[in-house]
């Protein structure tokens, strides 16, 4: 891959956001200024320690709440609202689904909200089910099944849905490790399969790393970009040959170098070690 | 066999309290005090016939009318004041006022406004109904879960997409204890209405009964009066359990752990 890529390339463009929040005992900046782009069919993630914004960032890209300053382009145009070809996964899976519609019918959801007649609905539902290993219970209600499971629930809906982009809010950090590493690797297949652009948000440095083509480092709070790190890793990856590569390591120690910078105040840019810098063999 | 033990739980006290009247009232002569055995024949012989067709019917037919009309007006009136601020800050203070005044105190008004017929009653139940309905609709259509309106918002299911498959199943549990708390409003107000200005109904054959000294078929008409309330009640339950079986569900597994 090559760094410098044509502006037609650029699927979604965070310019200049900021976000303050009023809040009673006054306003609260939740994110200062953030800056950076997405090529499409990227899989990027984002680290940053708790309350640095992330997930206020995320929100206001999907149109749920406007900056208060900058703006978020995703195909040209300005985002004001939520964008027919976006999907958001957030981290409270069982708080996402409808406890009252059994599993297929919360994948066919949006696809019935967008016009979509039964017949296509019933295939796509199908399709995205199985996509995610869930064939097997359409018919269950979402809180019959296990946390890793129901928010295997949520990504067949956002797969069903067809989006371009996918975001999603640390969709994982409250499934055991087990789970977590079946799910990464869901994830990743996904992504590969769909050619979708991915915008992975965590707090978590190895997952990161781990899922991640690109790795956008978070100041604390007021939130910049404290780093934006090309993760050379293989293309198909392994959750115990990945992990337990040079490279790897090189770059989890480098992340999580600049979260430590970051949370101790320091914005320097030039700190990045040569070795993540250079491509692999 | 549990559901045998919760049955005999369930009727233990009133067949003791029952007994214990039985045996309070054997050698009395009071004329005024009812008797469990005497009050069984008086309800038998005065509203097993067409007394129940002319006096309890009507009664059932005003106070479902005035019901279904609160229950679907509060629903309505709930989601738009619940889910628009504006609306909201509008209808505040009237909302207010209109529900300090005790219904009772408008049937005077009302009879005058509309008369004395059919439409006075219905809208008086229907009146003092509405508050618990939308209330709690009110309150149930502003407390639907955050993350679940994002997502919604976020998949752009709007219009009536959204009021059917989230809006309304979301804040159902609440609409149905408002529901539950109008049920027994629903009787008193029925009973009330009827008291006054009327030809026929429940209220007024009790009220009939007290004036010409036939104090039997006077209690046998409370009694009449008790059976509704809990047959409507027992009926309720029975719907409730139905439309929310996915809510009851839910929370029996989450804190059966
Ligand atoms: N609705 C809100 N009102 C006021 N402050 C908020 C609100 N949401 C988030 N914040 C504040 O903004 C900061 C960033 O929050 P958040 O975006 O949730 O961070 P993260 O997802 O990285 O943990 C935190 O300090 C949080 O307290
Ligand atoms: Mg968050």
């Amino acid at each position: 891959m090559v760094d410098t890529q044509s502006n037609s390339d650029v699927l979604l463009s965070v310019r200049s956001m900021k976000k303050v929040y009023p809040t009673p005992g006054g306003p609260v900046e939740a994110v200062r200024d953030l800056t950076f782009d997405l090529r499409r069919g990227e899989f990027a993630c984002i680290v940053g320690p708790s309350g640095s914004g992330k997930t206020t960032l995320l929100k206001c890209i999907s149109g749920l709440m406007a900056p208060t300053s900058g703006e978020v382009i995703l195909d040209g145009e300005r985002v004001a609202g939520p964008p027919r070809n976006m999907a958001l996964v957030f981290q409270e899976y069982g708080r996402s689904l409808y406890s009252w519609l059994r599993v297929e019918d919360n994948v066919a959801l949006p696809l019935r909200a967008a016009g979509i007649g039964p017949a296509e609905r019933r295939e796509r539902v199908a399709e995205a089910l199985e996509a995610v290993g869930l064939a097997h219970v359409p018919q269950s209600y979402p809180w019959q099944l296990s946390g890793g499971m129901q928010q295997r629930v949520a990504i067949a809906r956002a797969v069903a849905y067809r989006p371009e982009i996918l975001l999603m809010d640390e969709p994982f950090a409250a499934v055991d490790a087990q789970t977590r590493a079946d799910l990464e690797d869901l994830v990743r297949s996904v992504w590969k399969k769909l050619g979708l652009t991915v915008l992975f948000v965590t707090h978590d440095i190895d997952e990161s790393v781990y899922l991640g083509e690109r790795v956008i480092i978070l100041s604390s709070s007021p939130t910049v970009v404290q780093d934006d790190v090309r993760i050379d890793l293989p293309f198909e990856r392994d959750q115990l040959e990945t992990r337990s590569m040079k490279q790897f390591v090189v770059h989890r120690h480098h992340v999580y170098e600049q979260i430590q910078l970051a949370k101790r105040g320091f914005r320097a840019e030039d700190t990045r070690p040569v070795a993540v810098a250079q491509p692999s063999a | 066999m549990n559901k045998a033990r919760s049955i005999s739980a369930m009727v233990a006290l009133p067949i003791v309290l029952v007994l214990l009247w039985w045996v309070a009232t054997l050698g009395n002569s009071n004329p005024f005090i009812p008797k469990p055995v005497a009050l069984l024949t008086d309800l038998w012989e005065t509203w097993a016939n067409s007394r129940f067709l002319e006096h309890v019917v009507p009664s059932i037919v005003r106070l479902l009318s005035g019901l279904s009309i609160a229950i679907v007006g509060g629903i309505v009136l709930g989601v738009l004041i619940g889910s628009n601020l504006t609306v909201r800050k509008i209808m505040g203070p009237i909302l207010e006022f209109v529900r300090a005044i005790p219904p009772p105190v408008l049937l005077p008004v009302l009879m005058m406004v509309i008369g004395i017929g059919d439409e006075t009653k219905v809208f008086l139940i229907a009146l003092g109904c509405l508050w618990p309905v939308l209330l709690n609709t009110v309150d149930g259509v502003r407390s639907v879960d955050p993350v679940l309106r994002d997502t919604t918002s976020s998949y752009n299911i709007g219009g009536l997409t959204r009021l059917r498959f989230f809006l309304l199943p979301a804040a159902l549990p609440r609409i149905v204890t408002g529901v539950r708390l109008s049920l027994p409003i629903a009787l008193i107000l029925m009973v009330a209405s009827e008291m006054y200005a009327a030809t026929n109904g429940l209220g007024f054959s009790i009220i009939y009964f007290q004036r010409t000294f036939q104090n039997g078929p006077m209690w046998a008409g409370v009694v009449v009066l008790g059976l509704v309330g809990i047959i409507m009640a027992l009926a309720f339950r029975w719907f409730e359990r139905r439309i929310l079986s996915w809510y009851y569900a839910q929370r029996e597994l989450e804190t059966s752990g």
